[in-house]
């Protein structure tokens, strides 16, 4: 399945956000995610099931004014 | 000084963007005393994974964090943004910006009163970064915020506070809500300045990050915004037009001449 992980094309064989994000290199990082433009919590990523072309947003901490 | 319950006893707030190291940030942080940094939130990358290191270097400083939105453009990207960084940072304060225009970075204020409406109501303590405009920092007191932050020029430009006027009217109007003036400081004599109008604190990054001695700077705002704050409270003059002496007239000897 084809997704967009942060405006980049991906293929994924995971359906789920929490399975896409451990298989993109993100276990046990300290992350916040969205899907499709929409806050997922980090407890609701297992039970956030993907969909082809869905587009997945994750962002960390970094410098801020 | 007191935002959202929290008492701190520096009246400075600091930004972490543009210094040359992690190391040379570190140094300008204790150098200026602050107790609260702000610090944003962008995409991660799974194989640089740039943000954990960032994120263990400000957990080792030990200090409160304030999140912000900054380069959004829309309520819904802003509000996004707030529940990622709430739950990131484990924080319910958000500095909230709305950005409007791209050249002067100004706030897109009808967004940002919607924005603080929305996101208090869920709970958020909102921190926004607004104009000096009088009816706006009403309607965003109406929306929950319990802080205002006028900018006091665009951001980066070291211009100082633009609108003394405005900022000293806002001050007056909202005598019980903390106000910061967040934005468009160059120099040490902008915050003093805004300290002795009786702001409540300052919120810089630019003029501190891009010095040549980024500790150095950081130490003159510190002591500025101490002056300033101290010249407030000791009730400064209030400027006039004509010339009062400052040595007494009479017993002048008179000399002729």
């Amino acid at each position: 399945m084809r997704i967009f992980l942060n405006g980049d094309a991906r293929d994924t064989e995971a359906t789920t956000l929490d399975g896409a994000l451990s298989a993109l290199g993100f276990r046990d990082a300290v992350i916040a995610t969205a899907v499709n433009g929409r806050f997922v919590a980090k407890g609701a990523r297992q039970a956030t099931t993907l969909a082809e072309g869905d587009a997945i947003e994750v962002v960390a901490p970094l410098q801020g004014g | 000084m007191s935002f959202y319950g929290v008492d701190l006893s520096s009246r400075l707030l600091l930004g972490t963007a543009r210094y040359p190291s992690p190391a040379i940030l570190a140094e300008a942080v204790k150098a200026s005393g602050a107790e609260v940094v702000t610090v944003s939130l962008r995409r991660e990358s799974g194989a640089q994974r740039a943000g954990q290191t960032f994120w263990s270097f400000i957990r080792e400083l030990g200090l409160r964090v304030l999140p912000n939105t900054a380069g959004c453009h829309s309520v819904k990207e802003a509000v996004t943004t707030a529940h990622m960084a709430r739950e990131l940072f484990g924080t319910r304060w958000i500095k909230l910006e709305v950005i409007g225009e791209s050249d002067t970075l100004q706030p897109d204020v009808f967004g940002l009163v919607e924005a603080a409406r929305i996101l208090a109501e869920d709970g958020f303590e909102v921190f926004p970064y607004t104009t000096e405009d009088l009816v706006v920092a009403d309607r965003l007191v109406q929306a929950g915020c319990r802080v205002l932050m006028p900018w006091g020029a665009p951001i980066g430009s070291a211009r100082g506070l633009n609108n003394l006027y405005g900022l000293k009217a806002l001050r007056a109007h909202f005598p019980d809500i903390p106000l910061v003036v967040d934005a468009g400081i160059g120099v040490p004599s902008h915050a003093a300045a805004a300290m002795e109008l009786g702001y409540d604190a300052v919120l810089l990054n630019t003029a501190v990050a891009e010095a040549g001695d980024p500790a150095g700077m950081a130490r003159a705002f510190a002591l500025a915004i101490e002056a300033g704050r101290l010249a407030f409270l000791a009730q400064p003059l209030e400027p006039r037009d004509m010339a009062a002496p400052s040595t007494p007239v009479i017993g002048k000897a008179v000399l002729g001449g």
